[in-house]
């Protein structure tokens, strides 16, 4: 027990460590290398504490996706990096922003030492009524049938965002192709990295998705692992980045989020609410979901790491 | 039996960590970034190896050993893909100075 708890200790003074550094250091690089670290140290504490299914997200959506978003605004604001360097902020901004973050900082902790003490807990409940969605993963449960409006409104938001990254194109791109053309040696290592690894990829893509109704998993870390072989295949110039007025592209961005919907307001004639599925076909219905989400996920994660569309379409 | 397959757990999983503890006194004290690979490299290929090695007498289906197998061959891949990137970029950086 004790040993373990070393590590525990060990682990959050670790965490602490890259987080003094992110915040500390001067590069906005180095602090997205560091970033991408913590995610990953972040996921190994979700699975100290259990929750196998937030590490997997954690990991994927955390660490990787966020980090390679990261990295790309990073090389973009070398430039102005620079010019900020040269022109550091007044006192009274940096006094303000110490005691902003001072303030937040201390009233989370004051409110983590005045947690209820066992803390609540909706987790029996959770199990109870499990029997009824047919899945053995509980937090797929929580997900997809206890708070499936939650999990339909991620969506929608990740679609915004798409939009958001789309719309960002100049004129003469306007609904082109997104990103630069990669030029590779095409026997070189990464064209070859990028016809093996894919066929694994999509296999541990659909087996983390289809998993999820029993063990962790999820129609995220799935989806994440789909568009990363995805963007793998783009960079190494293997497959070009389709425009993104392209019919096929926009109906599997949509495709999750519209099964969602289109399920959910089939409960209101088949079932008795919005999103309220029939009894007997509860897990059907999840699983078609989590299909379409997961392909949609992997279309939208993939665009948005792609970026914003920079060549028009050639006529 | 027992016995001796905790022993043979336990002997391969400290030389992984042996390895993956060399790997990263060296990334932190070898002087350029091809040596530095190189002793990254170990950490991933060596240590993990060991420590998976020493991991699967303790499974308890065919399939999970399968997967952990999977696990360390696909580190071998990308591992050894992101060397030959990194130790490439390093080389036409230094050349191109």
């Amino acid at each position: 027990m004790s040993w373990s708890f070393a590590v525990d200790i060990a682990m959050v003074g670790l965490l602490l460590a890259i987080a003094v550094f992110i915040i500390a250091v001067r590069d906005a690089f180095g602090a997205v290398i560091a970033f991408a670290a913590y995610g990953l140290l972040v996921a190994v504490v979700w699975v100290r504490l259990q929750a196998v299914d937030v590490a997997l997200t954690e990991a994927a959506i955390g660490s990787g996706l966020t980090g390679l978003l990261m990295l790309g605004a990073a090389a973009r604001l070398r430039v102005a990096e620079r010019a900020a360097k040269a022109e550091p902020p007044g006192g009274w901004l940096r006094a303000s922003a110490a005691v902003l973050s001072a303030t937040v900082a201390t009233a989370l902790g004051t409110a983590v030492w005045f947690f209820a003490e066992p803390p609540p807990t909706l987790a029996p409940a959770a199990v109870a009524g499990i029997e009824a969605t047919g899945l053995g993963n509980a937090v797929t449960a929580v997900l997809m049938a206890y708070r499936a409006t939650d999990t339909l409104l991620e969506k929608v938001v990740l679609v915004l965002a798409v939009v958001g990254v789309w719309s960002l194109a100049p004129d003469r791109a306007w609904g082109g192709r997104p990103g630069t053309l990669y030029r590779t040696d095409p026997d070189g290592v990464l064209p070859f990295f990028a016809r093996v690894l894919p066929p694994f990829g999509v296999v541990i893509g659909a087996y983390l998705m289809w998993t999820a109704a029993d063990d962790p998993g999820g129609a995220f870390p799935g989806g994440t692992v789909l568009a990363a072989m995805w963007v793998l295949v783009m960079m190494a110039g293997l497959a070009d980045s389709p425009p993104v007025r392209s019919v096929p592209l926009r109906l599997v961005v949509l495709a999750g989020p519209v099964a969602f919907v289109g399920v959910g307001l089939a409960g209101m004639v088949i079932a008795d609410a919005f999103l309220a599925y029939p009894v007997g076909y509860a897990k059907l219905l999840i699983v078609t979901i989590e299909i379409a989400m997961t392909l949609s996920i992997a279309a939208m994660l993939g665009m948005l790491l792609a970026g914003a569309p920079q060549r028009p379409v050639d006529p | 039996m027992r016995l001796a397959l905790d022993l043979f757990t336990i002997v391969a999983v400290l030389a992984g960590a042996f390895f993956f503890l060399a790997g990263t006194v060296g990334l932190l004290r070898f002087p350029d970034t091809l040596t530095r690979l190189h002793a990254l490299s170990k950490a991933d290929n060596l240590g993990l190896g060991l420590i998976v090695l020493g991991l699967l007498p303790r499974v308890d289906s065919t399939l999970v050993a399968v997967k952990l197998v999977c696990v360390w061959l696909l580190v071998l891949l990308s591992g050894a893909t992101v060397a030959q990137l990194i130790a490439r970029v390093s080389r036409d950086q230094d050349s191109s100075r």
